[in-house]
């Protein structure tokens, strides 16, 4: 059978510049895989192409069977997809709950309905006691935390999450790997992580792609890919020096 | 109506706030002037107006620059049924709305499809106000630069013809009362459905707004819609009110920046905003006008002095200040310092 999320030998480039370079991914069923490798490495432009933000050169993108290459971001997040974005978008002037709700809305009957569900949401991310601050007013961990209970909040089969990690404390990086763990268990959501936090990547996923020049150059377990010694050599060796 | 629930934003203290100026405006017929009434009534007019204006620019993150076409080509349809055809303004208010939203959805179509955002959106209003204002220019059958004049009888001015909005000033003033209060009504109700979340969401941030599943392009025109719809039912207000339309004095680029000015000095977004920057500017301009007059007449200053563009000037130097030192208007700063409204969660 074929996989949930297939990526066929998607290619995109930037006036010249392969930014992604014939790359091929599968994601199962509710299976939690890692997009890793070294800045610029096009991990963040395979999510755009998966979102719809621009075309691809070439290659297929198909989400349970179902073509969603050349789908607007809105027609992907219909179609089940949500995505956070790495250089956080929150929308500044509406407080936290309201920009929750926005997400909510999609799917839910009523405003009152997808009120409620976006506090869930919010309660879920640790935003509680934020609830009625403007979004501007939150600090960049905060925004992260935003950006992944609103992409939650439209209830997505496949989860797109970039760097959401980035800047929590080591404790508060355990407290999201176990929202998203639990929510993986109890809902079966699928989710698909960019991470430089390898402590999260190791713990969260059971499959790890790792990008490199917009080629994927390794693929397997986590175990597996800490062992190769061509990712240790551009990636995770470098990791040590930082 | 969900829209009367603007209550339940106000505190106690707003709430008496609220009722203190209600009860001014209505009772002001009995102990003031109908000069005031007059200036009131104009005021009235453009809260209503800076209220559309705001739907656009304050929820929905679109600069309109050519709100008077959408007043404009309403007022002029309206007043040419009922000069040529008899037809009364309740019903051609219908056909008069109608044209006016399908002007606001071809510049929407136009701006949105290829993604023309931001100044120059704005930019291609000011064009269709003015194609629109050059063609009524050569447009013989409604007047062209001569005026389209709605007829009027001396005895008109007296009695209350809400049919054929014929009567006395006072008549003209209560309805403004009531079409801004419904404005106002109505678009809280928006602010606070749906369409009003996704408003706000594509002015803070569009690529956010798409990726959470909002069709971009289908709720900006709404907001062009309901703009240009309320703009319309006030262009109608305007031709039988003012009972003479001007291509220059409707369609001119002054009447659109005019529309812009109260919800800047109120407060861009907010929902009592358009109507405080209204009560504002709208005296204070009127009041100008007549210290002058009253200057000229009693010899203080030279009477031949021009002085045709002072009421621009200190309209300019509020709208500055304000810019300047209030950015988001007196309004959030005015509520927030007399505890007028209730911060959500309290
Ligand atoms: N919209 C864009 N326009 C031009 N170049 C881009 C764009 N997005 C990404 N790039 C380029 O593509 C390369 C890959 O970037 P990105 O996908 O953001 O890498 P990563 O997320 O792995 O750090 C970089 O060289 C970047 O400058
Ligand atoms: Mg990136």
């Amino acid at each position: 059978m074929a996989a949930f999320l297939e990526i066929e030998n998607v290619s995109k480039s930037f006036r010249g510049l392969k930014a992604v370079s014939n790359v091929s991914l599968n994601v199962e069923e509710g299976g939690m895989v890692a997009l890793i490798g070294p800045n610029g490495a096009g991990k963040t432009t395979l999510f755009n192409l998966i979102a719809g933000v621009f075309p691809a050169d070439e290659g297929r993108i198909t989400l349970a069977g179902n073509d969603i290459l050349g789908l607007r971001p809105d027609q992907i997040c219909d179609a089940g997809i949500s995505r956070t974005f790495q250089l956080v978008k929150p929308f500044p002037d509406m407080t936290v709950l309201e920009n929750v709700t926005v997400g909510a809305l999609h799917g839910a009957q009523n405003i009152q309905e997808a009120r409620k569900a976006a506090r869930n949401n919010v309660e879920l991310l640790d935003l509680a006691n934020k609830i009625h601050l403007p979004a501007h007013s939150l600090t960049l961990p905060d925004r992260k935390r935003l950006e992944v209970a609103r992409a939650l909040a439209t209830r997505p089969k496949l989860l797109l999450l970039d760097e959401v990690m980035a800047g929590l404390r080591p404790t508060e990086t355990d407290e999201m790997v176990a929202v998203f763990k639990s929510l993986n268990q109890e809902t079966g959501i699928t989710i698909l992580l960019i991470e430089h936090v390898m402590r999260a990547v190791m713990s969260l996923s059971h499959h790890v792609a790792v990008l490199h020049h917009g080629k994927k150059i390794s693929e397997g377990t986590p175990g597996h890919i800490t062992q190769d010694p061509e990712v240790l050599d551009c990636y995770l060796g470098e990791e040590e020096d930082v | 109506m969900m829209g009367v629930n603007f209550l339940a934003d106000l505190t106690i203290k707003g709430k008496a706030g609220l009722l203190l100026i209600l009860a001014i405006l209505i009772s002001l017929p009995f102990w003031s002037s109908s000069y005031i009434i007059s200036v009131a009534t104009i005021t009235l007019y453009l809260a209503i107006l800076g209220q559309s204006w705001n739907l656009m620019l304050g929820f929905a993150g679109l600069l309109s620059l050519g709100h008077a076409l959408f007043v404009g080509i309403s007022a002029y349809l309206a007043a040419y049924v009922f000069s040529v055809l008899g037809l009364p303004p309740v019903i051609s208010v219908f056909p008069a709305v109608l044209l006016a939203i399908l002007m606001g959805m071809l510049i929407g179509y136009l701006g949105f499809r290829f993604s023309i955002g931001g100044v120059y959106f704005a930019l291609l209003t000011i064009a269709f106000a003015e194609l629109v204002r050059i063609s009524v220019d050569h447009m013989g059958f409604i007047g062209g630069t001569e005026g389209l004049f709605l007829p009027v009888s001396e005895g008109d001015r007296k009695g209350v013809d809400l049919i054929n909005l014929r009567g006395h000033p006072f008549m003209f003033y209560y309805l403004a009362m009531v079409l801004a209060f419904l404005t106002l009504a109505g678009c809280r109700t928006l602010l606070k459905s749906k369409l009003g979340y996704y408003w706000q969401a594509i002015r803070d941030d569009q690529d956010a707004a798409q990726a959470l599943g909002i069709n971009v392009f289908r709720y900006k025109m709404y907001a062009v819609i309901y703009s240009s719809g309320i703009a319309g039912v006030a262009g109608v207000f305007y031709a039988f009110y003012q009972n003479s339309l001007f291509p220059e004095s409707v369609f001119g680029i002054e009447r659109s920046i005019e529309v812009t000015l109260g919800p800047i000095v109120g407060g861009v977004g907010s929902l009592f905003g358009p109507v405080l920057g209204a009560f504002i500017l709208t005296p204070l301009g009127e009041g100008l006008t007549e210290l002058i007059d009253f200057l000229k007449n009693s010899g203080i200053i030279d009477p031949k002095l021009k002085l045709n563009g002072l009421k621009l000037l200190i309209w300019g130097l509020v709208v500055s200040l304000i810019v300047l030192f209030k950015p988001r208007g007196i309004w959030p700063w005015l509520s927030d310092k007399l505890g007028f409204c209730r911060t959500e969660g309290d």
